[in-house]
């Protein structure tokens, strides 16, 4: 069994800041991080492995160059390949360009099972390139999956609602996108840190996959973002205190009064 | 500067896996209980932690010293008695079966410690031989088949844990450090009891006890390298052991002063912050820059290793001087924590006893200073 994995290098939003002026994120210091839905996918794959020896796992990833460390984080928890896709034409990609890109990486490996992605990035939490690529490769995706179960050629996956979960049977190929309630991913191991530098990552650019300039990139994203901001913060609320329900309402009174909103 | 991208990765993985594993019940845990939890030790044998610098072809993970130090350092920094722990199969157990080992002992031995299944002590020191290894009373007669050994060897770290353990004794006794030799001894023979746990002061968590060797028969397999060569393999293992006391210190050190630093901008006194006091302002710098000139003095040791280069005089400074710096260090964070610095709750309780073997154990700050002026004198 193949199973390749969609992966980003994203900056790590637990110690990103906005700049207060221009309202964009301040990338300066800021760890990169493998997305942690990717990383379940990840752990996903890699506990298929586990149990079914043989099975290969591939990384794959669209992104500039410095990318390329993490995917040598992702070979150094177990992953056995690892492309990237990296090219100044794939750059200002929107989603429907993003998923163009990876799904024409995709096709080009060749005899996939499954593809596996999570469930959004956290620097653009639009959750859209996993179903995107699902059906530029025509096959069946299932989202907000939070376990997996593999008979024969099928997939029998839990797929996450808000006060449950379905059980869907998903023939393979297919596409799921992971939730982090799926698993818990593995660490790297020093041996598999010391290995993922021995092995090559494979770069491909807009020709190696296939795809013309005006096919890619900022060329073919329909959506632009024109602008982006931080809603500006709220005060803090005040808890209105005491020991009957008459004296709290009598205060809540006296200052709607002195803020003669009453 | 020292780094390469493995060894980057490496802290990010020893990082990640230190704090998240070693949580704070769990080492309070420790310190009540005195024992170190065996699954914490079954995942870092799992994610290749024993094995680190041990090459791939003896069942390591074939990293540089420098990854090992690496993980000393961020392992001690939020817990001492863990990297004792790490320190071992690396070090000190590994360190004379990697140097004399045959191929069958490596496979009998080495092997087993770095996966975790086994755990291998390593034992030198005696009641009246402690940094005068040379005058060690141990003795092993050759009796044709086996050795017959007896003697006393003394605050043997782990000892109570393990299964083995390299015993150091004199196979010559009119020749001093020329006649010794090294043993494989399996601590389950006829003959071979442990003294009672000893209660120390810190890094508690991880038992010491004496070994006790009466007429205990060592079959001649188990003999480690050459006859009357044991005292190079053990000082060649301690130049090692050096640097990793050494990155132990900085880890702490650094753990010590992450928690000075923490505190001091917390703590309120007089209307602000005590961090604005340029008394504890100048302390805390004093400890930073202090440990900065420790840091590049042990990945100096490091790098000279991992060039195979001599290394002994530099692991000797490093050890001698991160050592007694994490005491300053932690000392003063104490002091910043004030009556709190005192108390358990508090971090740096524990890294101020922690800490104060490290100028003792593998080597004195006296004896790195002879071993220091001695090189640099004898030309």
């Amino acid at each position: 069994m193949r199973i390749l994995v969609c992966a980003k290098q994203v900056p790590d939003t637990n110690e990103v800041r906005i700049d207060p002026v221009k309202g964009t994120m301040i990338r300066e210091g800021v760890p990169s991080i493998l997305n942690p839905d990717d990383a379940n996918a990840l752990e996903a794959a890699l506990a298929i492995k586990d149990e079914t020896p043989g099975t290969e796992v591939i990384v794959m990833t669209m992104g500039p160059p410095q990318a390329s460390e993490m995917l040598r984080e992702c070979l150094a928890m177990g992953a056995d390949e690892a492309y990237l896709l990296s090219d100044r034409a794939f750059g200002g990609a929107d989603t429907w360009a993003t998923s163009a890109t990876l799904a024409a990486g995709i096709k080009k490996i060749k005899k996939i099972d499954m593809v596996l992605a999570g469930r959004q990035a956290i620097d653009g939490d639009t959750a859209q390139v996993g179903s995107q690529i699902a059906q530029r490769l025509k096959m069946p995706v299932v989202t907000y999956v939070e376990d997996i179960k593999i008979e024969d050629q099928k997939a029998i996956v839990h797929r996450q609602m808000e006060d449950g979960y379905e059980v869907i049977e998903v023939e393979m190929p297919c596409l799921l996108t992971c939730v982090k309630e799926l698993n818990d991913p593995r660490y790297m191991s020093i041996g598999g840190i010391m290995q993922a530098y021995e092995q090559p990552i494979t770069t491909w650019n807009h020709e190696d996959i296939g795809l013309s300039p005006e096919a890619c990139g900022l060329n073919a994203s329909p959506t632009q973002v024109f602008r982006s901001f931080t809603p500006p913060a709220k005060g803090g609320g005040e808890m209105i205190t005491g020991t009957t329900v008459s004296e709290i309402a009598g205060s809540l009174v006296s200052k709607l009064k002195e803020k003669h909103i009453i | 500067m020292y780094f390469s991208e493995q060894n980057k990765m490496i802290r990010k993985l020893a990082r990640d896996f230190a704090q998240k594993e070693l949580t704070t019940e769990i080492l309070d845990e420790v310190e009540e209980s005195g024992k170190f939890p065996q699954e914490i030790l079954d995942k870092m044998a799992k994610f290749g932690f024993f094995g680190i610098k041990i090459p791939k072809s003896l069942g390591g993970s074939g990293g540089d010293h420098m990854s090992y130090v690496i993980c000393m350092e961020e392992f001690a920094r939020v817990s001492g008695v863990a990297s004792v722990y790490l320190s071992a199969p690396n070090s000190l157990a590994g360190g004379p079966l990697l140097l004399s080992g045959t191929d069958e002992q490596i496979e009998k031995y080495l092997k087993p410690i770095v996966t975790g299944k086994k755990k291998l002590a390593f034992a030198l020191t005696e009641p009246g031989a402690g940094s005068d290894a040379g005058g060690m009373t141990t003795t092993a007669v050759d009796m044709g088949d086996y050795y017959l050994l007896n003697g006393r060897k003394t605050f043997i770290t782990m000892a109570p844990l393990c299964d083995d353990a390299v015993i150091y004794a004199k196979t010559d006794m009119s020749k001093g450090t020329r006649g010794i030799s090294a043993f494989i001894v399996d601590l389950k023979s006829p003959g071979v009891s442990l003294g009672k746990n000893e209660r120390k002061m810190g890094l508690i968590g991880c038992a010491t006890s004496d070994i006790i060797m009466e007429d205990v028969k060592v079959p001649k397999e188990n003999r480690l390298g050459e006859v009357n060569k044991g005292f190079s393999n053990a000082m060649k293992t301690l130049d090692v052991g050096r640097l990793g006391v050494a990155s132990q210190s900085i880890g702490v050190a650094q753990g010590a002063l992450d928690e000075a630093i923490k505190y001091a901008k917390e703590r309120k006194q007089f209307g602000k912050r005590i961090a604005d006091f340029q008394a504890i302002g100048f302390m805390i710098a004093d400890m930073a820059t202090k440990l900065e000139a420790a840091k590049l003095l042990v990945y100096n040791a490091a790098s000279l290793m991992d060039n195979k280069q001599n290394a002994s005089k530099e692991a000797s400074m490093a050890k001698f001087y991160a050592a007694e710096i994490c005491n300053e260090i932690c000392a003063k964070a104490v002091q910043i924590h004030g009556g709190y610095g005192y108390i358990k709750e508090y971090k740096v309780e524990r890294m101020y006893r922690d800490c104060r073997v490290f100028t003792i154990y593998e080597g004195t700050s006296q004896v790195q200073q002879m071993v220091i002026s001695g090189m640099l004198l004898k030309k």
